[in-house]
């Protein structure tokens, strides 16, 4: 690995009124890699993520996206750099269909000239386009054009991935995508982080399962209370020590 | 959403037995179809009802009569519907109303232009909606319900303020008051301005993005946020077209009587709101279209007329309104329940 990071946090810090939710965590991501950030619940790792993405901002500490400062203000700004997230809470919308899902916040429309707001909807384009990645990533969907709200919450789960994959260029965070999923659902998943890894992405990774963490991580990046406690290449030799790290306990 | 997903095990245990029955309706989906219909057949057997009891009914003068009664709430339904999908509620257009016919009518006392006097009147309730949406997104209030409430007052308080004798105001240049008039069709030319006002409004929620936005606010607000969707300006901009669409109310019902008057548009947001709600929308936010509230703004106006021609008093219409709005919440209640069976069955079946 050489050159710069395609994302590097340096001690960053969030408060939220009196909880401290982020003590001057710093990480990197790098391209072709696929990163896991291990935690316990309430370590801030969603909030982490949420500032990488322009949800929050952090209270101090800078963000680079390939070596630049980068203005990540909005999630729009995070998007159109080329971020792209699925939160924990999957951010879907149950009263659309899985083709205006993914198109949400930046619809194919024209006239391009006009903001976008303003503009007319493709929505034939959009079903064209939504329906062959849905394809090609083989997830099942009783029906496309119905309401998001009338599928599982596997299919759901695979709707929030997909809308990330599709967009990707250059930074993928998934928010614990595997949760709530069965082990072929959960296997699918796994394969997208792999194709996106193998596509050149830098990937971060949230999950509880060390399996998947052994598995797919490269690195791994341990926060707790706020703090990051560690940072190790997660193999099987070491995962009675990367839980100790998670649990606080010394291995 | 947790409760979703902890649904969902059982779901895909369940999945082989029903496979072979994948694409016939089930009861559920057929009780979901009959919901989404049932405003619409509701009053389709109210109007045949009605019409047998009172054979005056459907005679062409009564419907001409319906149809200008309805044409307020109607119009302004529509913006009432823009608000409510977005999770929103508009308490001020009624006062929004009258100050804005207040407004036209000074107007009318200074200019004789037709189009001086419209233009004021719809520039006064764009305004009072744009700051509606402006205090309630960039004051961090929690909820719409007060500010609106607090425009209500204000803009009821001004109205009469500053009408002339505090009062009724006659008088309206001719290009206002031919919306009052009947075309040589029989229906009457406001019905037109209903017509255009539920054209613009279904271009805007339909082909624009914007639309979609606003969808997406009353679907998921949080996700919005997390798409980057412009929240804020979504929302600003439909409590001003929920204004403006007021605004445009108060030109027809001025136009109707000839005159401007505080004391107009008295109760409107209580029938703006039944009709979004008995039309079939859900205040749950992003679910419901233009449809709609013009389903239920005709339904409390033939339902009031029908009362009238039955000489029932006027306090039973309130009453009756009451109830059918409580039937129309329980339905909408209902609905979300089946969906949640349906969503569960769904997932059965694609397994
Ligand atoms: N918007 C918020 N307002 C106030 N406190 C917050 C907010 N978001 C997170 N927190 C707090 O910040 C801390 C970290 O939360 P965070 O969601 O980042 O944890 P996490 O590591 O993602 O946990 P989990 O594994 O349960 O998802 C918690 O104490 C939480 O209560
Ligand atoms: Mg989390």
């Amino acid at each position: 690995m050489s050159g710069v990071p395609v994302l590097s946090v340096r001690d960053g810090h969030k408060r939220f009124g009196a909880v401290h939710a982020l003590k001057g965590v710093s990480l990197d991501a790098w391209r072709g890699e696929v990163l896991a950030l291990l935690g316990d619940n309430g370590a801030g790792k969603s909030t982490l993520v949420r500032c990488i993405s322009g949800v929050h901002a952090l209270d101090e500490g800078e963000i680079r996206l390939d070596g630049e400062i980068a203005a990540i203000s909005t999630p729009s700004l995070a998007r159109r750099a080329g971020i792209e997230t699925v939160y924990q809470d999957l951010a879907l919308f149950d009263n659309l269909t899985p083709a205006q899902n993914f198109y949400c916040g930046r619809e194919l429309s024209f006239p391009s000239w006009l903001p976008l707001g303003l503009r007319f909807v493709s929505n034939r384009a959009m079903d064209r386009e939504a329906a062959s990645v849905i394809d090609r990533l083989k997830v099942k969907l009783p029906k496309f054009d119905a309401p998001v709200a009338l599928m599982s919450g596997g299919q759901r789960q695979a709707i929030a991935v997909a809308r990330a994959t599709v967009f990707a260029r250059k930074l993928v965070i998934l928010d614990e995508p595997t949760a709530a999923l069965g082990v072929r659902e959960s296997r699918k998943v796994l394969d997208l982080v792999r194709q996106l890894r193998d596509e050149g992405n830098a990937v971060i990774l949230i999950t509880h399962n060390m399996e998947h963490v052994i598995e797919l991580a490269d690195r791994a990046v341990v926060l707790r209370q706020g703090r990051k406690v560690g940072e190790l290449k997660p193999d099987r030799g070491n995962q009675h020590e990367l839980v100790s790290l998670i649990v606080g306990a010394e291995a | 959403m947790l409760a979703e997903t902890a649904r969902e095990p059982d779901a895909t245990s369940g999945a082989r037995g029903s496979q072979t029955h994948a694409q016939s309706a089930s009861p559920v989906t057929v009780a979901l179809r009959l919901l989404n219909f049932g405003p619409l057949l509701i009053l389709a057997i109210l109007i045949v009802v009605i019409s047998l009891l009172t054979p005056n009914f459907l005679k062409p003068v009564n419907i001409g009569n319906i149809l200008a009664q309805t044409a307020v709430i109607a119009i302004v339904a529509l913006g009432q519907q823009l608000v409510i999908l977005t999770r929103g509620i508009d308490l001020s257009v009624g006062a929004n109303l009258a100050l804005a016919t207040v407004i036209g009518g000074l107007t009318y006392r200074v200019t004789d232009s037709g189009a001086l006097v419209i233009l004021a009147m719809l520039a006064s309730g764009t305004l009072v909606g744009f700051i509606n949406g402006a205090v309630f997104v960039f004051g961090r209030l929690p909820h719409p319900f007060i500010i609106t409430l607090a425009t209500l007052s204000i803009c009821k308080g001004l109205a009469l303020e500053l009408a002339i004798n505090h009062t009724t105001m006659r008088g309206m240049p001719e290009a206002v008051t031919l919306l009052g008039e009947t075309s040589p069709l029989g229906v009457p030319n406001s019905f037109f301005v209903v017509l255009g006002v539920a054209l613009l409004v279904f271009v805007l929620t339909k082909s624009m993005v914007w639309g979609r936005w606003v969808y997406a606010v009353g679907g998921n607000p949080k996700a919005a946020v997390e798409m980057g969707i412009p929240v804020k300006w979504v929302l600003v901009s439909t409590y001003a077209i929920a204004g403006l669409c007021a605004g445009i109310g108060a030109v027809v019902l001025s136009g109707r009587t000839a005159a401007t008057s505080p004391l107009y548009g008295n109760l409107l947001e209580l029938d703006t709101i039944a009709a979004v709600i008995i039309g079939g929308a859900s205040f749950l936010g992003g679910r419901g279209h233009l449809g709609h509230a013009l389903v239920g703004a005709v339904m409390i106006g033939v339902i009031r007329n029908a009362l009238n021609l039955l000489n029932v008093d006027v306090f039973y219409q309130m009453i009756a309104i009451g109830l059918i709005i409580v039937l129309a919440v329980e339905a909408d209640v209902l609905r979300n329940h089946l969906e949640a069976r349906a969503r569960a069955s769904q997932a059965a079946r694609t397994q």
